[in-house]
């Protein structure tokens, strides 16, 4: 009988004290879904839905005269034909090519610079670096628009003075270049930021070892540096990879200065609004996004499985 | 906000006022539209008691100070409540007009819409028929070339508010200087333009933007041309392959080609300055321009001068018309009476109509407004006291009448942009660029599912 009744007691102590447990849990777990909610309310509302709605969206084809019709993939089959769609992207991988590796070999060589240690004023340069990155784009935009000017900006008027060419930062062949520079500008600052903030977090005996292994700056910069902060350079170009994709704010505010040379699809995020609010295609503008989305991510991926071979071999 | 709300009514006026309008609604009332259940006219005692409704309407419109011709409607009418929003001008109005129509909701009762525009609302019926409100009455205090814009058979789907007929804005000293008799014709303006660029190497008679779709159409106009028609339905003529359009390309063709002219684009800090400098000695605006110009150049008062367009026919004197706005009512409003009356009577009164005129400087579409010695005896010290408004009253008179628009102009000025505007942009054959227009133009019509013609 006592047997059988500690038998008994035993598993109910033991049930009560995991419920005791469970219950804690279980209020500690309604606390922390509590305070995500806000996130995930957002998150939901202006993003996800947004997401598949667009996505339903870019199954149809609305027509001004014949209304709504299921297509289907068809905006997708148009899309990956439509030649102004394909000039954009490949656009974008020009850009990706030529301006990511400039603007992040700048970002590096600024922060090891001033991770260096060997510069004065260092506060004032790493702000000055910065500050571009705190102008907004529209008023950077602006603020080239008007050095770019062919007749009345500084560089023109200049060229001008010492008899040279004015230097055609608007025309069809500059364009891209100059959209290059802005963005450089801007976002140099804020790569250096991510890639500096990695550096400080490397620990200083490696350093101690390294110099007294007769290691210089340069070489402590290279090899244990650099190699050190590589997860933090995979998320800098993945966040150049996906912000040169969705290029829109300067291209959109330069074409009022060069309107014949930026045209409507200049970048595929430009063509997808121009389609919704000027062809009133709202479908196929859904599907054009939906289609950047994929190849953001298809370069991304790339860019992160050929760093992580790289790696993995070494 | 409410400032005028509190005003006492001007009692006796506003029945007047009530009764004409009434009178104006009853003339017009034979009309009827077949594809509207709206009512043939509305009575007299229907608007009186809507006028002394409380009720609130929403304006949207880009004017400036257009609150002071809305603050004298509701002294008139202080049972109606006016919100005037101005939502962005141009391309960022639609946008959002467009966006709140498909939304079904969060659209104003009354909207500026410029007259190019006007078929591509009334094509998806979202516009309300003001002729039985009282628009159809109205018709004879427009010259035809301004109410065939509006109208369409007898409905009437906005109320002109300003237009801009098109003349020649040119800087006296600059052409006297280069030795140049104003021309009266293209080929006196073509050799003209030689003349003047070969004395002046820096810079040019005029600038042909390639980003402007509007002023080319003007020209367009001018010479005769009719590329589009729009059956109100589902058929659109789009024949830019025509000798008066071919006339215009291969008069701009070689002054491009051979960096006669200027080729930048228009509304851009670069041109203001090239304005004011005088960078260019001439600009082929509208009406609107002269007081553009006088707040863009200030520098340069005095010195500019106001014409005619050059003529393909000096027999018969010809213009084209540039831009120029309507109020329009949406269909979808609560309030079709107070919103069609709003519309009505800041547009067709004396006093907000003179004001618009005289004020906000908008050239007036109205014979009334046009013929009125304060408006036309103006003169302007910038002009080396001109009477412009005179000068322009007259070629309002000379605009030739029928052009119709796409019922998709937006589309149609983005591609123009992309086609005929690229190749005045880049110096290349225009005529190439035209047939990229026309091809443009084509494809996207039939996507929309449009027949063309």
């Amino acid at each position: 009988m006592s047997q059988t009744a500690v038998a008994r007691r035993r598993p109910r102590a033991v049930e009560m004290q995991t419920r005791r447990r469970g219950g804690l849990k279980r209020r500690q777990a309604i606390a922390s879904y509590c305070l995500v909610a806000p996130f995930f309310l957002v998150f939901l509302t202006m993003l996800v839905l947004p997401l598949f709605y667009s996505g339903y969206l870019s199954l149809f084809r609305e027509q001004l005269v014949g209304g709504t019709v299921f297509t289907g993939v068809g905006n997708y089959v148009r899309a990956l034909q439509d030649p102004v769609f394909l000039g954009g992207v490949l656009r974008m991988a020009q850009f990706l090519v030529i301006q990511v590796p400039i603007m992040l070999s700048l970002a590096l060589v600024f922060a090891l610079a001033l991770d260096s240690g060997r510069l004065r004023m260092q506060r004032i340069i790493r702000l000055a670096i910065f500050v571009p990155y705190a102008v907004p784009g529209v008023i950077a935009a602006l603020m080239w628009g008007y050095l770019y000017g062919p007749n009345f900006g500084p560089f023109a008027q200049g060229a001008r003075a010492l008899g040279l060419p004015t230097p055609p930062f608007l025309g069809n062949e500059w364009m891209l270049g100059s959209i290059m520079n802005i963005v450089t500008w801007s976002f140099v600052g804020y790569n250096m930021i991510i890639l500096y903030a990695a550096l400080r977090s490397i620990p200083m005996e490696l350093y101690d070892a390294a110099r007294v292994d007769g290691a210089g700056e340069f070489r402590v910069a290279w090899s244990i540096k650099i190699p050190a902060i590589r997860p933090a350079l995979l998320l800098t170009t993945i966040f150049s990879v996906i912000g040169t994709f969705q290029l829109f704010n300067e291209p959109n505010l330069l074409r009022i200065l060069a309107p014949n040379v930026i045209g409507v699809g200049y970048t595929p995020n430009l063509y997808a609004y121009n389609l919704a609010f000027i062809n009133q295609d709202i479908n196929y503008a859904a599907a054009i996004a939906f289609l950047l989305g994929i190849v953001i991510m298809i370069v991304s991926y790339a860019v992160q499985f050929g760093v992580l071979r790289r790696e993995r071999r070494s | 906000m409410h400032l005028f709300k509190k005003r006492p009514a001007v009692g006796l006026a506003a029945t007047a006022m009530v009764a004409a309008l009434a009178l104006v609604a009853c003339s017009g009332g034979a009309s009827t539209n077949a594809t509207t259940a709206a009512p043939s006219k509305i009575t007299q005692a229907a608007i009186d008691a809507a006028m002394k409704t409380k009720t609130n309407l929403t304006f949207w419109t880009w004017v400036p100070d257009i609150k002071n011709e809305v603050a004298l409607f509701q002294a008139k009418y202080p049972a109606i409540h006016v919100d005037v929003v101005n939502v962005g001008q141009g391309a960022a109005h639609y946008q959002k007009l467009r966006t709140a129509i498909k939304a079904g909701t969060g659209g104003p009762d009354v909207v500026q819409v410029e007259f190019q525009y006007l078929p591509s609302f009334t094509q998806g019926g979202d516009l309300l028929n003001m002729a039985p409100y009282g628009a159809a009455g109205i018709s004879g205090d427009y010259a035809s070339w301004i109410w065939s814009q509006v109208s369409s058979g007898s409905a009437v789907y906005g109320i002109p508010q300003d237009v801009g007929p098109m003349g020649n804005l040119y800087r006296k000293d600059l052409m006297s200087a280069a030795g140049i008799k104003l021309p009266t014709t293209w080929d006196e303006f073509s050799q003209a333009a030689r003349t003047y660029r070969a004395a002046n190497p820096h810079k040019y008679l005029t600038n042909m933007p390639g980003n402007d779709a509007g002023q080319f159409m003007g020209l367009v106009w001018q010479a005769g041309a009719r590329p589009f028609g729009y059956d109100g339905k589902k058929t659109v003529t789009i024949n830019l392959n025509t000798p008066e359009v071919a006339k215009v390309i291969d008069f701009w063709n070689p002054l491009v080609r051979d960096n006669i002219i200027g080729v930048d684009p228009d509304f851009t800090d670069p041109w203001y300055q090239g304005l004011a400098s005088g960078l260019y000695a001439s600009w082929q605006g509208a009406a609107w321009g002269p007081v553009f110009l006088q707040g863009t150049a200030a520098k340069t008062s005095g010195l500019w001068s106001v014409a005619p367009l050059p003529q393909w026919d000096t027999q018969k004197p010809a213009s084209g018309n540039w831009g120029g706005s309507t109020d329009a009512v949406l269909k979808s409003t609560k309030n079709p009476i107070a919103a069609s009356q709003l519309a009505l009577w800041i547009n067709t009164q004396h006093e907000p109509a003179l004001m618009f005129a005289t004020k906000q400087f908008l050239f007036p579409a109205s014979n009334t407004i046009l013929k009125d010695p304060a408006f036309v005896d103006e003169k302007s010290a910038f002009y080396g006291g001109q009477q412009v408004n005179k000068g322009f009253a007259a070629i309002s008179a000379t605009v030739t009448p029928n052009f119709v628009w796409l019922p998709f102009m937006d589309y149609a000025y983005s591609s123009f942009n992309e086609t005929l505007g690229k190749a005045f942009a880049d110096r290349t054959n225009l005529a190439t660029g035209l047939k990229a227009w026309q091809a443009a133009l084509t494809t996207y019509a039939t996507q929309q599912g449009f027949t063309v013609k």
